[in-house]
């Protein structure tokens, strides 16, 4: 098995749990499409976060198979074409809560391992 | 998500995946990238949708069944694609499948079914027994003085019944054909001991069984269909059995069919039986059946049971054949008792069978591996899965055995319709049809021959030794033979499950032969039997029995054809029937509580010459006496030389009933059923006229079959109301009697021609196959000088070593294997040295021709073209 593929695995390692939940945060701002998403966690993260389409198809199925997103073919208002927009479900919210608080305590919990001097303050 | 939805599903992701890069494309050109550039830019940074898509793909769990289907097609291309190996396997496994399945549908239906009666774990069947202080295995049917004092007297069972089967004559009416019929006897509370209730109509009631009630009768299913057309009217009706009348209470259900499958009507027994029989110690002839109480274990009611028949045997020390004991069959053993070793020896067969189907097809599956050792080599090299490999292997046996189930199951169906068409005779036979417990029954036999198969076929591919396959592949000489071996193994084993079977069928057919060809004592060709019984009510006086006999007789003989012809009460073949007690006037009496019996047959004085059984001493009765004056007895050999050894039994008396007769002759032993020795026989005077119920002889040179009508004809003449049944000639009453044996016989060859037939497509595919694998090293010896008949000798012995081998093995397992099916021989023993070694020579006279083409072939090769052909 060659290092590239070893690296890629990594990264989708990490990105697992969370690219979930920056879906489903993004989608809080209305509905949207594949392309848009990743351009949009991309140009938020200032390009930090690099999209891949690989993860980020099957983790949009991966979210309407739990019924978190739904999808539906509509015009863009933009082009003149039809795209597969997904937009949240009330399920999908409630999903985004737990994943932030988790992700929250997770932070925290990381946090005051890495630097506990914070904590005594 | 629904498989219908799987394209859809696909095809809306693939045009999700293409407006978003299309998109991307567009963005990339409105950034200022120009035509194929914009393009190439968009894939780099969307990544290759291929991939994507598979990816996504994955998420949905339809995958796993999308990659079966997948192997499903390529199984199916490639079995498509040799339709030779595709059909001979499928037919196989059809045989070997569906031989089981059949099988397996009648041994359920017979054998492991509960019988279709209420709680039937409860009922037993009770006999009499311990007819001497020491005899512990004999048995014999219950008296109907025993019968009823088990029953007043026990507290173990909650009810006890009994049951004869007789024969009665319906008489016509409506202008329907007076007929004989098999009836049984049943004391009225045997339908509530059975917890059986009619389907129409009432069961007997306590009061119509006795002497005084009205004549009642419970009709059969088939015989209300047939002969009242199903008329629910009947009920309340009067029907006349043997010219008295009987009210018709009820039909039975269309399944039940106790005490055998022949039974067409029911009457009370207590109403048919005298007094005197019902009441009698040691005249035996009930089968009784008990229901135990609950918590009472069988072996207690028996123990019960016993108590009384001692109490009642030291109470009647004088009369010699009150039996001291009781014995218990479970009622399913009784009533299929015959039929079930037999049932699962065939089963045995069956399954060997199968075994050798599988094998047979593993066999062609591990060729075919071998042939496509290169391909699979590269695919391995080439990175695929040894799972996958694997998976589409087995999917492959799987379509197999599954195409061969399916056919085997239709081929099962047909099996059953046959034999349920076939073997009425047969107990239970209604209740075998093929069920849900069949139907997964036979899926498992299906994928158990897929795995057996199919993993045979894989273990042999499964080495990890790809370079040398792909080295020995390039530039094969000699390759592939280690191959062969696996396939040699199977073969040696297939040929030794043929043996085994090819044995146990030559020792079946041959007891069959034996068994037809046991001498009867009398002539079996140029004889026709016909059955006549006459009514009491109508023929009361002995008077009026001896003179229809004599008139009868004497018109018969008048017919043109006729050469002799004898009236008895059983001939030889025809069963057990009646015996006798009787005492020798000359000799001493016996010790009290001894007595003797033989079988008893009451005869015409012209029987013995139309039958050909020989008079050894003395003469036949004279014809001149009559009725009471009838004093006269013959006996056989045996019974002559059992009876009176060393002495002339010849003007001796033989004291039967109270009345003295005296010995005028001796005749020759004859057999009362085929396949069993012959025993002593006394023969007492028709023309005495005491019995009614009999079988007419005819011996003629010419068609026998043509005096059925005429002799129909006499009869109606004498008497309008007089059925005339089972005309049978003498040949096929007795192969009636020995249907059995020839059907198991049958059977089982049909089972073993298959296997050795299956074994020689076997030996001759492994052949050819080396055969091909070889032609180069043939090709080069050859043209090196070889002689052909060399090369054909060492192609034929290479042949033949799997076929010896296999012989040597079955051989030897046979050995064992026969004591299995010792009990259905008849006077052969089960190393029968003939069968033995007729089966070895069949088998190596077959292998040898399966391989004589190939090793031909092989010696014939143009060492040119062999060479040529890598």
């Amino acid at each position: 098995m060659s290092s590239m593929a070893k690296q890629a695995q990594q990264r989708v390692g990490l990105l697992q749990g969370t690219l979930d939940m920056l879906i489903l945060r993004t989608l809080l701002y209305g509905p949207a499409h594949g392309h848009q998403i990743g351009k949009h966690i991309q140009r938020t993260t200032n390009e930090f976060l690099q999209m891949q389409h690989g993860s980020l198809y099957p983790a949009l199925h991966r979210l309407e198979r739990r019924g978190w997103v739904v999808s539906k073919w509509e015009p863009a208002p933009d082009r003149n074409r039809e795209f597969k927009y997904y937009r949240l479900t009330d399920k999908g919210r409630k999903q985004l809560l737990v994943e932030e608080s988790q992700w929250k305590q997770m932070a925290e919990a990381v946090a005051r391992v890495m630097w506990p001097a914070a904590e005594e303050n | 998500m629904k498989w219908w939805q799987i394209k859809k599903r696909d095809a809306d992701l693939e045009q999700e995946l293409r407006s978003d890069l299309e998109l991307e494309e567009e963005e990339q050109r409105e950034g200022g990238i120009s035509g194929e550039e914009a393009r190439y830019a968009a894939l780099r940074a969307f990544g290759n949708p291929a991939l994507i898509r598979e990816q996504t793909r994955a998420i949905w769990s339809w995958t796993w069944l999308e990659s079966l289907a997948r192997d499903l097609r390529f199984s199916l291309r490639t079995l498509r694609r040799t339709p030779g190996f595709t059909v001979i396997a499928v037919l196989v496994m059809a045989l070997g499948i569906g031989a089981n399945v059949a099988l397996f549908t009648v041994v359920r239906g017979v054998l492991l079914k509960p019988l279709p009666f209420h709680d039937p774990d409860r009922l037993v069947m009770l006999y009499e027994a311990g007819l001497h202080e020491d005899d512990k295995a004999g048995s014999n049917v219950v008296s109907g003085g025993m019968y009823a004092e088990w029953k007043k007297q026990n507290r173990s069972f909650s009810s006890l019944a009994l049951t004869q089967g007789i024969r009665v004559g319906l008489s016509g009416s409506g202008g329907q054909l007076p007929e004989k019929l098999n009836s049984a006897l049943f004391s009225w509370d045997l339908l509530r001991t059975l917890g059986v209730q009619p389907a129409l109509g009432r069961d007997f009631m306590q009061a119509d069984d006795s002497p005084a009630a009205n004549g009642t009768v419970l009709l059969s299913w088939g015989l209300w269909k047939r002969r009242f057309g199903g008329d629910p009217a009947i009920l309340n009706q009067t029907i006349e059995l043997d010219a008295e009348p009987y009210t018709v209470i009820g039909v039975m259900p269309a399944w039940f069919d106790f005490p055998d499958p022949s039974t067409q009507l029911w009457t009370p027994v207590y109403h048919e039986k005298p007094e005197d029989t019902m009441t009698s110690f040691s005249n035996h002839m009930f089968r009784v059946v008990g229901r135990l109480k609950p918590g009472v274990s069988a072996a207690q009611g028996v123990a019960d049971l016993s108590i009384i028949s001692q109490r009642i045997h030291n109470a009647h020390l004088n009369d010699p054949f009150v039996f001291r004991s009781a014995k218990r069959r479970p009622l399913l053993e009784h009533m299929v008792g015959e039929i079930k070793k037999p049932l699962y020896v065939l089963l045995e067969a069956t399954c060997c069978l199968l075994l050798i189907a599988c094998l047979n097809v593993a066999n062609l599956l591990v060729a075919r591996a071998a042939a496509r050792r290169k391909e699979l080599a590269i695919r391995t090299a080439l990175g695929g899965g040894w799972l996958r490999l694997m998976r589409e292997r087995l999917m492959e046996s799987l379509l197999l055995s599954a195409a061969g189930g399916a056919l085997g199951l239709l081929l099962a169906f047909a099996a059953l319709h046959w034999l349920t068409r076939t073997r009425h005779d047969m107990s239970r036979v209604e209740s075998i049809h093929i069920d849900g417990v069949v139907a997964a029954f036979t899926v498992g036999v299906i994928v158990l021959c897929a795995l057996f198969s199919g993993l045979i076929a894989t273990f042999s591919t499964s080495d990890k030794r790809i370079l040398s396959a792909l080295r020995e592949a390039s530039r094969s000489v000699s390759g592939g033979s280690a191959r062969a071996t696996l396939r040699n193994v199977l073969l040696t084993l297939e040929v030794g499950l043929t043996v085994i079977l090819l044995i146990g069928a030559g020792l079946l057919l041959k007891s069959y032969e034996r068994l037809r060809s046991a001498d009867m004592g009398c002539i079996t060709q140029d004889v026709i039997t016909m059955h006549l019984g006459l009514p009491d009510a109508r023929y009361a006086t002995p008077a009026q029995r001896a003179n229809f006999y004599d008139t009868l007789l004497e018109r018969v003989r008048a017919l043109p054809g006729v050469e002799a012809a004898g009236f008895v009460t059983a001939v030889p073949g025809q069963g057990y029937g009646m015996d006798w007690t009787f005492s020798v006037v000359e000799h001493p009496p016996l010790p009290q509580g001894s007595g003797l019996f033989a079988l008893s047959r009451w005869a015409d004085p012209k029987y013995f010459g139309a039958m050909g059984i020989p008079i050894l001493r003395g003469r036949t009765f004279d014809g001149g006496k009559r009725l009471d004056t009838a004093n006269e007895v013959v006996v056989s050999q045996s019974f002559a030389s059992q009876y009176f050894p060393g002495e002339d039994p010849l003007g001796k008396h033989l004291r039967v009933r109270g009345q003295n007769s005296v010995i005028v002759g001796i005749v020759g032993d004859t057999r009362y059923a085929i396949g069993e020795m012959p025993r002593p026989v006394q023969y007492y005077p028709l023309d005495g006229g005491v019995e009614t119920v009999g079988t007419l002889v005819i011996r003629s040179r010419h068609d026998l079959e043509q005096f059925a009508l005429p002799v129909q004809r006499i009869v109606s003449e004498m008497d309008r109301d007089l059925p005339v049944s089972d005309v049978l000639t003498m040949n096929q009453l007795l192969g009636k009697h020995t249907f059995d044996q020839s059907f198991n016989a049958t059977l089982l060859t049909a089972f073993a021609t298959l296997s050795l037939l299956l074994a020689a497509v076997g030996l001759f595919g492994v052949m050819s196959y080396i055969a091909t694998q070889r032609t180069t090293e043939i090709g080069i010896r050859i043209a090196l000088g070889a002689k052909r008949e060399d090369v054909m000798r060492k192609m034929l012995l290479d042949g033949m070593r799997p076929a010896i081998f296999g012989l040597v093995v079955g051989l030897a397992a046979s050995l064992e294997a026969c004591r299995l099916i010792r009990d259905l021989l008849y006077e052969i023993k089960p190393l029968d040295p003939a069968v033995f070694s007729a089966v070895a020579a069949t088998l190596l006279a077959v292998a040898v021709f399966a391989c004589i083409v190939p090793a031909w072939r092989a010696s014939r090769l143009d060492p040119i073209q062999a060479l040529r052909a890598e």
